[in-house]
């Protein structure tokens, strides 16, 4: 199985800190990291790995920096990475991502993509549908359980608001997975030995014979026209202060009944 | 790419979503944005239905302010497949050409219309909470979180066409229902063949955990780490109870196996906006807020008066939770 994974370097929001004065975000004290749920992308992956045999290549697009974590993916037993790394390809929305992804996904050769159901910086969950898409391929978006699979086929749980659809997909297949599908296993000092001496390839627009007119800024459909940072409820608070629990209950009761919470 | 001319797409088109027989209530509440943007745009509003023996729902939408419905009614719709859908609508943009195509940000439409932009070449902007037009360019203006809501971005897709866009729920109104509201019901000729999709649903298992699903619930009650122990959340649900409202948890209570996962509200678990979301022992970490901080009225209840929850809280107690929460339960009990 040629089983291909997908990560994305975003903002570390667990060290990020808020500004007490406004409410707003310290984006600058923030780091980087690799997105949360591509984590659960990699386990899938190399547990998919485990099962069927064959290889699991990792693939990030972004600036060359984006190295770090497929570091992080060799350490955790991938077996090769790559970086799409090129100028041409800023600034690309999630149509030119999700082009610049395909052309690389089909130069490496896939039976099985995975995806993080969405990165946490753009929030779009558009990446690895789009993908699918130009690789013209089935896709199944928020799974939580591979059921079974083989070389022909997989069954899958799919995460819907009221419950579960089980779905049937022949491979070749995209499939993006929720948080609940695993537990991701930690990097292996043996796999942070091998991560220190691997070579990252990095590819560009030439290499995966991209279109030069379908990617980046310039190229991509949508275009931020304006973007700001929200207001915040900030320090607005009303605390409702008793003697004890019962006094302060009591306000609090009375207020969500003013508020028509209850009638 | 080939430049297209714009002129040539016309109408505002709602796709509905709808499942076994039921349309999801994002639909109505895009048919009202759209009908404010068709108006001042001057031309139709139509909404999309799709699916199988739901020619009854295609009223509906038009009691709900469509001008017209596209109605495809096949059995192969019954389910819903990406790979279908998502050819069909296509298809049919493709015979239409509709100048702004909207979908309900669900599993759903999150699912299939990415797919859809890619087909039709267009741009596709993800969960807005905002949209407004420029009536000179005929730009549509489609305003969304990201970063789990902490930066807005305006977003515009000026040379491709239909803008496209998946919407969150509960954040638009829906037009009161009107009885009387007439409109046309199309069924263009699309052909649906499913002997190309090469996913297939098998079936649906419904959550049964769950009597209120968080997504769709007007009043949440969300429980944390500060409630110590797994046993603690029978007051969540308690509480929960007397209000008629849904139970949600942060991620440290999820992930402490004290409640599914279809819990938990945040970054990593669902974005919820009800009218009411109480939080009991979180102590609001960005993740979690991410998910929640659209809610109308917040109230937080929790030992620590530092807690960032209270940052975002319209009223708070301070205090310990596992007092606090059965007294306010018991309160609202007597009446």
């Amino acid at each position: 199985m040629n089983i291909v994974v997908c990560v994305k370097q975003v903002p570390d929001t667990t060290n990020i800190k808020v500004d007490p004065e406004t409410g707003t975000l310290k984006r600058e004290t923030a780091g980087t990291t690799i997105n949360p749920f591509d984590l659960y992308a990699i386990e899938e992956a190399l547990r998919t790995k485990e099962k069927l045999g064959g290889k699991v290549t990792a693939i990030t697009m972004g600036p060359p920096m984006a190295k770090e974590i497929l570091k992080m993916a060799i350490g955790m037993g991938v077996d090769d990475a790559i970086l799409l790394s090129d100028k041409k390809l800023a600034g690309s929305d999630t149509w030119a991502t999700a082009y610049a992804l395909s052309m690389a996904i089909k130069k490496i050769g896939f039976d099985i993509v995975f995806f993080g159901k969405q990165a946490i910086d753009g929030d779009t969950a558009q990446v690895g549908p789009s993908t699918s898409e130009f690789l013209d391929v089935p896709s199944i978006t928020w799974v939580k359980k591979i059921r079974e699979i083989n070389e022909k086929e997989v069954i899958v749980e799919r995460m819907m608001e009221d419950g579960v659809d089980v779905v049937k997909s022949t491979i070749p297949v995209v499939l993006t997975v929720v948080k609940e599908i695993n537990e991701p296993r930690l990097e292996s000092l043996k796999g942070k030995m091998r991560a220190k001496k691997y070579e990252i390839p990095i590819w560009g627009i030439n290499d995966i014979q991209a279109d030069e007119n379908k990617v980046g800024l310039k190229n991509s459909p949508t275009r931020v026209a304006k973007s700001w940072t929200p207001e915040r409820h900030f320090g607005k608070v009303e605390i409702m202060d008793g003697a004890d629990t019962n006094e302060k209950v009591e306000k609090l009761y009375m207020k969500i009944k003013q508020l028509g919470i209850i009638k | 790419m080939a430049e297209i001319n714009k002129l040539d797409y016309k109408g505002v088109w709602i796709v509905a979503e709808q499942r076994r027989g039921i349309l999801h209530k994002v639909s109505f509440e895009l048919l009202g944005k759209g009908r404010e943007i068709a108006d001042a745009l001057k031309c139709e509003l139509a909404a999309v239905l799709l699916g199988y023996n739901i020619e009854n729902l295609a009223m509906e939408l038009i009691k709900y302010g469509a001008d017209k419905v596209y109605l495809i009614d096949h059995p192969d719709l019954k389910d819903f497949n990406d790979e279908i859908y998502s050819s069909a609508i296509a298809d049919l943009a493709n015979m239409y050409k509709p100048e702004i195509m909207w979908t309900g940000a669900t599993a759903i439409g999150r699912a299939f219309f990415p797919r859809v932009a890619i087909k039709l070449n267009a741009g596709l902007t993800a969960d807005c909470t905002g949209f407004e037009i420029d009536l000179n360019e005929r730009n549509l203006f489609q305003i969304r979180p990201a970063f789990g809501g902490n930066l807005m971005a305006k977003i515009i897709t000026p040379e491709r066409r239909p803008q496209m866009s998946t919407a969150r729920y509960k954040v638009f109104k829906a037009l009161q229902k009107d009885e009387s509201r007439k409109g046309e019901i199309i069924k263009p000729q699309i052909m649906i063949d499913s002997s190309k999709a090469r996913a297939k649903m098998l079936e649906f298992i419904e959550e049964v955990e769950t009597t209120v699903n968080i997504t769709e619930a007007d009043i949440i009650v969300s429980g944390g780490r500060g409630l110590g122990c797994p046993e603690n959340f029978k007051m969540i649900r308690e509480l929960a109870e007397v209000l008629g409202g849904a139970v949600g948890a942060s991620r440290a209570a999820v992930d402490s196996g004290w409640i599914p996962y279809s819990h938990q509200v945040g970054q990593t678990g669902k974005t919820v906006s009800p009218k009411v979301y109480i939080a009991c022992g979180i102590s609001g970490a960005i993740q979690h807020l991410a998910g929640m901080q659209s809610s109308d009225i917040i109230i937080a209840i929790n030992k620590d008066k530092e807690a960032p929850i209270f940052s975002v809280a319209s009223f708070g107690i301070v205090g310990d939770v596992c007092e606090i929460v059965p007294a306010l339960t018991e309160r609202i009990k007597k009446g």
